[in-house]
């Protein structure tokens, strides 16, 4: 095996470090906190500017998967707020792949500008794990459709300009075949957006559709494709688009603080740190091998899940035992003087629940594992 | 030079070769026919025309001139059918000894991968039952000590030719200082950790066939969802065991002057991986045991199920070298320097 990345991927990686050094300064890694959107506009225009989302993005520019995982890798080590730019980068390459050629250009250029973002409409406030059983419906009226029903979940819809919304068109075939997708403008008239706090400092959103009216134009995919269309955005995700090495700032965070108090030299502190760094590695290294999948022309579905299983439960271990080994101070918010690891050691204890509940539930990938992997019968 | 995760066509080759060997060679019913001292010299004599022991030297002094990663594809076989030889010891000594005997496997070598004591005397050497030479630390020089092997030992969890040896009675030659000796401590725990990936790969292969054939309430009980979950840890614990084991290897192989940059997830560092690697197969390794023991039920504590043999060297094989918390605060030290005072 050879873990060395090539001369040219370096070089990218190094690129990014340095737009990440100017661009991802203090006050915009902060700036998340406070407006509850995991975004920074003016790293996403920077990168468009560089060629480098075009350059990322799948089918479209290089498109390697390694520079994809060393892109994202890089943003989450240095805290950036990166969430947006995934989901945007992701939906690209989706619209390159099945859009028709005037949905390419009418789309993809606003978003590898890094100017426009796009927001998620898959689950529902009765449907997650099932999604194939969503019930928003798009009726075909004329030349147009009409879409009535509501979304739970829709992060980002308050700042996005795109928004790619799951409905069903057939109440007759079988739940994953009568789907649809839509790709549509989010100033359509008939969509409502209404905050949803959690308890990360994200606002995500409830959205609601009334007589929300489009043309074929919206339609992403085949009609009665909407699944295909869900499978193929998972693949373009491949697990490798951040998400997996959410616990190395938090270590960076609690070391400087555990060593500023005085309490790094406890041998549990240092034993727990180091098997820590040991999960960040493996979390790491299986990233990388789905990326190295992709590269190699393979599908690397069922490694995203168990390189996600792991990395999440690495990463909820961290978090748990810093801010239990750091106490009171652990107990401290951001500003608040003596906060461990300046907030983040109580930030990343509100934050890091999430990671095993969206974009598909640890339970849901271990059914992956053991149906696809290990070839058990299926439960249920 | 670019990511490449998989084996290369050779080391399929060794894979498949070793594994074959083993298969046919060292079915369980061997390493359970070797117990309690955990020996087969036929065996030992069969993998000696492989051209095991000699493997890793140099092609000049008789060797295979194989790299570290083919070890430790070689050392994972071993693992995966706890062949009772100790294959993983010989090969860690022969990255510094090059006797002729040796490199051919007519001696066998084994590691005190834990200093001597006052009396000079290295505790439950792995291997050290069985060994003619043994290396390692006695004061601040690595020693390599010639005498004749005991041929038995305190009976133990994994069944292990565990003995105490003399640093200081037999054919005694200081190799160099105490640092010399961290070159085969690095291998044996790298190769250790590859043997440890095969033994949990082996406990979930096991775990997952029974799960398949054994019914209750007229389904097989792999179709409980509690079951699946708890198996489905183990390949991922398994291939991360396996990834970062190898990049140990490449780095040991390849990198001089590694980082050790925790703090941005860039560690390069072979001597630094081969612990990281350790400490992770060797959790792996037991979880995967008591898993895949636990989903058998009874049949999994009956001693006539093989998982049994799985979990026991599982711990075995790793708690050797040390207490789990030594062990992890010296990664500490690698990673974060030594604590002053
Ligand atoms: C902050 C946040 C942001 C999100 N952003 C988006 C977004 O942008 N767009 C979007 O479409 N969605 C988004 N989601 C939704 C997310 O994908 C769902 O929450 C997730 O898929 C789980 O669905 P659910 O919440 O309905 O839980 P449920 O499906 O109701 O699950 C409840 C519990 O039951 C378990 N469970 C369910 N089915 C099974 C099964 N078959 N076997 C075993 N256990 C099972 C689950 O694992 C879970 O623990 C977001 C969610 C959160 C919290």
């Amino acid at each position: 095996m050879d873990f060395a990345l090539s001369s040219d991927v370096v070089e990218f990686r190094d690129e990014i470090r340095s737009i990440i050094r100017e661009f991802v300064t203090p006050e915009v890694a902060a700036r998340m906190h406070t407006t509850g959107v995991f975004d920074a506009p003016e790293l996403n225009l920077e990168l468009g500017r560089r060629g480098i989302l075009e350059r990322a993005c799948p089918g479209l520019g290089k498109g390697d998967p390694i520079e994809m995982y060393v892109m994202f890798n890089e943003l989450e080590k240095a805290g950036a707020p990166y969430d947006g730019l995934a989901v945007a980068l992701m939906i690209a390459a989706v619209v390159n792949k099945l859009g028709t050629d005037e949905q390419k250009e009418r789309i993809i250029p606003s978003i590898i500008s890094g100017e426009a973002l796009v927001c998620m409409g898959y689950s529902e406030a009765d449907f997650g794990s099932d999604l194939a059983s969503i019930k928003t419906r798009a009726i075909k009226d004329g030349d147009e459709w009409v879409i009535n029903g509501s979304k739970m979940w829709t992060t980002l819809a308050q700042v996005a300009e795109w928004l790619i919304l799951l409905t069903r068109t057939d109440l007759d075939l079988p739940k994953h075949k009568g789907l649809t997708m839509f790709m549509l403008p989010m100033n359509t008239p008939g969509i409502t957006v209404e905050p949803v706090h959690t308890l990360g400092t994200e606002i995500t959103n409830a959205t609601w559709y009334d007589d929300v009216r489009v043309g074929d134009e919206a339609v992403l995919g085949d009609e009665n494709g909407g699944w295909r269309t869900m499978t193929t955005v998972l693949a373009f995700e491949r697990g490798v688009m951040g998400g997996t090495n959410a616990g190395v700032p938090l270590l960076r965070h609690f070391h400087e603080w555990a060593v500023a108090n005085g309490v790094f030299n406890e041998p549990t502190t240092r034993e727990r740190m180091a098997r820590s760094i040991i999960d960040m590695q493996v979390a790491t290294l299986l990233t990388m091998r789905s990326a190295w999948i992709a590269a190699s022309g393979g599908m690397p579905g069922l490694e995203g899940s168990m390189t996600k299983v792991f990395a999440v439960e690495a990463y909820q271990r961290a978090s748990r035992w810093t801010q239990a080994t750091a106490g009171p101070a652990g107990l401290l918010q951001f500003h608040e003087e003596g906060a461990a690891g300046e907030g983040f050691v109580e930030y990343d204890a509100r934050h890091s629940p999430v990671m095993s509940i969206y974009g598909g539930t640890t339970e849901i990938n271990r059914n992956n594992i053991a149906e696809r992997h290990l070839g058990l019968p299926k439960s249920r | 030079m670019s990511v490449d995760l998989g084996l290369s066509p050779d080391q399929e080759s060794i894979a498949e070769l070793f594994n074959g060997f083993f298969s046919n060679e060292a079915p369980p019913a061997v390493a359970r026919a070797a117990e309690p001292l955990g020996f087969d010299r036929e065996l030992w004599n069969k993998v000696i025309e492989l051209g095991a022991p000699g493997m890793g030297c140099a092609v000049e002094i008789g060797g295979g001139g194989a790299s570290l990663s083919d070890l430790v594809v070689v050392a994972e076989t071993v693992g995966r059918s706890i062949a009772p030889i100790p294959l993983i010891d010989h090969l860690a000594a022969l990255s510094v000894l090059t006797e002729s005997d040796l490199v051919a496997g007519e001696a066998i070598a084994a590691v005190a991968v834990r200093p001597a004591d006052a009396n000079g005397i290295w505790s439950l050497v792995p291997a050290g039952a069985v060994a003619d030479v043994v290396i390692g630390v006695d004061g601040d020089e690595t020693i390599v000590v010639r005498s004749a092997p005991p041929m038995s030992g305190p009976r133990n969890h994994g069944s292990m030719p565990l003995a105490d040896r003399s640093a200081r009675e037999g054919t005694r030659t200081i190799l160099g200082p105490a640092s010399l000796f961290e070159v085969v401590l690095d291998r044996w725990k790298l190769l250790t950790a590859a043997a440890l990936v095969g033994i949990a790969e082996t406990a979930k292969e096991l775990g997952v066939a029974y799960v398949k054939e054994r019914e209750q309430f007229g389904v097989p009980v792999g179709s409980f969802q509690a079951v699946q979950h708890g198996l489905a840890d183990l390949p991922v614990a398994i291939d991360g065991g396996r990834l970062l084991t190898h990049k140990a290897a490449w780095a040991l192989d390849n990198v001089t002057d590694g980082l050790i940059d925790w703090a941005n997830n860039e560690i390069t560092d072979g001597s630094t991986l081969a612990t990281m690697a350790f400490l992770f197969a060797a959790d792996s390794a037991v979880m995967a045991t008591d898993r895949s023991l636990h989903y058998h039920g009874g049949y999994g504590f009956a001693e006539e199920y093989d998982i049994q043999m799985y979990y026991r060297r599982a711990r075995g094989w790793s708690l050797i070298l040390g207490d789990s918390t030594s062990v992890g605060l010296s990664l500490a030290d690698l990673l974060f320097g030594t604590v002053e005072g």
